[in-house]
């Protein structure tokens, strides 16, 4: 794969992954500063985009990381804490080196001139109060670190033949090593073939080194970090018993080399960068640790083109259709029926397969919002803490992407019209600092992402003086708080008293909604002023592919996504007659309204004698669809309707059915408000009704 | 619309409630001979109808009512145009229905002119242009126009 790719371009996107890694190892680093292997992560990031950044040209980008780099180094050897002001510097340093990468030209380097001063400027005050601050920093220090007590490695190590090949330098390396202590370095000529068979580019030289050195032996991995996978490496420690009764941790080296080797011989997954072998080169890294953080980048090292997604998402969309056709054919014919069970069986299963790999869980999409809360907390001067749940909760890529500028719209009027300064908070007796909480979950065939915040709640007054403002409602319109609630999505709306960067623009919820709605999901909203505000987004699964009932009204056919549809009931005589004006059924003692579609859609003619009730919910309403056949289920694929199309409402979609004919798909949460409002008009017109 | 300099343009002509059109054969996919469509309640009546052409679900649309008169009955010589044009920067695909289809054939682009404001059953701005092709006029359609 990826034969003819930019190699800039891959450097691009694994440094987009390492920066992420970067950014949220900070975050949490400010959590939990102790954490040594947060500390490790970090550095190993900023590391590798250095050592590959150099290695495709980005010399500005390596120039600059180096220096962050070295400010870490200092952080990971115990000589500085992570503390908050040090963790902005980074996560400015962060940013400034994504844009070097993405966008060099547009990318000013007088911003990471005064980042690195910055950064300097902190480490020479941490210098002044050093005396102080080191011993507790000390004291999570790697084991083996203190200069007196020099270990000795024994390393062996070959290279693949075709490592020159590919453009690393084993002397360079060499010499990396003999810069970590007093090293001695043997080379063995056992493999050099004669010379007749001796091709001229390869490396056919093995090495042995006996190496002291004052530093952890992640050290000695960190030299060899780009050719990892290119080589075998042994590393053994001599003389460790010298230090076992002092330092209980010393015989650790020995199993950790071992664990190392056997990495580094396992033919590792392709992957362009190769993810440093887990070092546990610290007290707190138990095995289970580096057993589960290895297991987690294997994971991460797949990568999909998403147009190939796509594509074989239209490929299996069609497969669907040929099914369907076949499954026709077959129910005409005969013959060819256990063929098409079979078919049948393989479609769905390679569907389900399909959709699986399209399906991400939606934690990579949480993991920008920690970001976007620490600057809105720091932008606003407000403090706030985020919480997510529900990271595992899996969702189709597409709409993952799709969600993210609305969840940023969401989470920004959270933090900015929800939560409260301090001191309103803690005059209301709450916490001092904000807390909005964002919550995947999969509920039936939808998921639900709610984002919450205990801040002050909607404000009804205010939206409707707001409202009136605007135009938006009359002066004396009867609306109850959630209509007046559902306001806040209108075009235009905004109750923000002053327009802040962030917020009150107005510009914002009414995308939102058009986008959620544009998902085929739906938004609720629910408030206790004073306590909070919650919206939770409802989506479906996937956007591609649905289960449908079908159905016919007079001559057309219509597809009714299978999750909305509660139960079919036949329409009796009674119900029929009685209907004049008011179309109610009694279903189990409840009424449901219900619309006939061959009225909503114009049909001429008289209905069939035996007329079908489809009963269709969302979100806890109900509506009952009157059809004249229920035809059976049928997979839909769902196309969209053009823009020529885009003013009819009652249509989600369309789907093209075996025989080749295009069915419509109807908007279930549409026909139900048309339904609900039919209804209230009934009661509002016949009063004795209610 | 800043149209190319060119002497001569491949243009597809086409018969419609008794005129000639020709449409810029750039835009033209492909030509079907009719096939079932399915009505869309609720559409404007211009574009009543979607169908499926390759798996792909595109509009129908009846020039005739869009130029205010009866919609089109299929005839033994009714033929699918389907166009791919740009509407609202986005290119769409849709199908649109001729009483008969004549030939592909170049247009002198030096015959152009515009619509005469008056004198025309035509709605003017849905004209791009008058062809002089064969001692005929033929309309150059404003697709965009049209559609919007």
């Amino acid at each position: 794969m990826n034969e003819n790719a930019d190699p800039a371009d891959i450097f691009r996107q694994e440094s987009a992954e390492l920066l992420e890694l970067l950014e949220q190892a900070l975050l949490d680093l400010e959590r939990s500063p102790d954490d040594h292997d947060l500390i490790d992560t970090a550095f190993r990031a900023l590391h590798t985009i250095k050592g590959s950044g150099a290695m495709f040209g980005f010399e500005q980008v390596a120039a600059f990381t180096h220096e962050f780099e070295s400010a870490f180094d200092r952080i990971r050897k115990g000589e500085a804490a992570p503390d908050p002001e040090l963790i902005a510097i980074a996560l400015n340093a962060k940013d400034f080196i994504r844009s070097q990468i993405e966008r060099p030209e547009e990318t000013d380097a007088v911003i990471g001139v005064c980042i690195l001063a910055d950064l300097r400027k902190l480490f020479a005050d941490a210098q002044a109060r050093a005396p102080i601050e080191t011993p507790p920093a000390g004291a999570a220090e790697p084991p083996g670190k203190p200069a007196a007590k020099l270990t000795t490695w024994r390393l062996t190590f070959r290279f693949n033949k075709d490592v020159l090949v590919n453009g690393s330098n084993p002397l360079l390396l060499l010499d990396e090593l003999r810069g970590l202590g007093d090293c001695r370095v043997t080379v063995h000529c056992d493999r050099v073939p004669p010379l007749a068979e001796m091709e001229p580019d390869a490396c056919y030289l093995e090495w042995e080194a006996v190496l002291a050195m004052a530093h952890p032996r992640s050290a000695i991995d960190d030299v060899f970090m780009f050719v990892a996978d290119d080589m075998e490496l042994k590393v053994e420690a001599v003389e460790a018993a010298a230090s076992a009764v002092a330092a209980p941790q010393a015989d650790a080296p020995i199993a950790e080399a071992t664990v190392a080797a056997k990495e580094t011989a396992a033919p590792l997954p392709q992957t362009a960068a190769p993810p440093a072998p887990a070092h546990p080169d610290h007290a707190g890294g138990t095995p289970e640790t580096a057993a589960k953080r290895a297991g987690g980048a294997e994971t991460s090292t797949i990568r999909v083109p998403a147009e190939r997604l796509d594509e074989m998402m239209d490929r299996v969309g069609e497969l669907v259709i040929a099914q369907a056709r076949l499954t026709q054919l077959a129910s005409a014919g005969g013959g060819t029926k256990g063929v098409a069970e079979e078919i049948e069986r393989l479609t769905s299963a390679l569907r389900d397969a399909m959709m699986g790999i399209r399906m991400v869980p939606i934690g990579s999409l949480f993991g920008r919002f920690r970001r976007l809360v620490h600057d809105l907390s720091r932008d606003l001067g407000k403090e706030m803490d985020l919480t997510t749940a529900g990271e595992e909760t899996e969702l189709d890529k597409t709409m993952i992407e799709r969600l993210a500028d609305p969840l940023v719209h969401i989470i920004r009027n959270a933090a900015d019209h929800g939560l409260e300064d301090a001191e309103t908070r803690i005059a209301a007796g709450k916490p001092a600092a904000g807390r909005i909480s964002l919550v995947a979950r999969h509920a039936g065939a939808e998921v639900l992402i709610s984002v919450s915040e205990d801040g002050r709640g909607l404000d009804a007054k205010r939206i409707r003086a707001k409202a009136e403002e605007n135009g938006l409602i009359a002066p004396d319109a009867v609306l109850s708080d959630a209509e007046l609630h559902q306001l806040i999505f209108q075009p235009g709306f905004s109750t923000a008293k002053e327009v802040s960067a962030l917020s009150g623009r107005g510009v914002g919820l009414d995308v939102v909604k058009r986008t959620i709605e544009g998902m085929r999901g739906s938004i609720d909203l629910a408030t206790d002023p004073g306590k909070g505000t919650e919206i939770t987004l409802r989506l479906p699964l996937t956007l591609a592919i649905i289960e449908g009932l079908l159905v016919r009204v007079a001559d057309a056919r219509y597809a009714i996504p299978l999750t909305a549809v509660e139960e079919c009931v036949e329409l009796s005589e009674a119900d029929s007659t009685r209907s004049k004006g008011r179309s109610f059924l009694n279903i189990r003692g409840d009424l449901v309204p219900f619309l006939r579609l061959r009225e909503l859609f114009d049909e001429p003619g008289e209905p069939d004698s035996h007329q079908k009730v489809v009963i269709v919910a969302a979100a806890d309403t109900r509506v009952g669809l009157v059809v004249d056949q229920i035809i059976g289920s049928h997979q839909t694929v769902i196309k969209s309707l053009s823009k020529l199309h885009a003013d009819v409402p009652s249509f989600s979609g369309a789907t093209i059915l075996g025989d080749g004919a295009v069915a419509l798909i109807l908007d279930v949460p549409h026909l139900i408000a048309l339904g609900q409002a039919r209804e209230t008009r009934m009661q509002s017109s016949t009063p004795e009704f209610a | 619309m800043a149209e190319v300099e060119e002497s001569s343009r491949q243009v597809l002509m086409l018969g419609l409630a008794g005129e000639m059109f020709a449409l810029d054969a750039r835009q033209v996919r492909e030509i079907l001979d009719p096939i079932p469509v399915t009505r869309v309640p609720g559409a404007q009546p211009y574009v009543s109808s979607v169908l499926n052409v390759r798996g792909k679900v595109i509009p129908l649309a009846d020039l005739r009512v869009r130029f205010g008169m009866p919609p089109a009955t299929i005839t033994p010589d009714t033929r699918f145009i389907v166009l791919e044009i740009d509407l609202a920067d986005e290119p769409t695909t849709i199908g649109i229905v001729a009483d008969k289809v004549y030939e592909v054939t170049d247009l002198d682009t030096s015959t152009l002119q515009k619509a005469p404001p008056i004198g025309m059953r035509w709605r003017p701005e849905f004209i791009a242009a008058i062809a002089k092709w064969k001692d005929e006029f033929i309309i150059v359609p404003n697709m965009k126009q049209i559609l919007n």
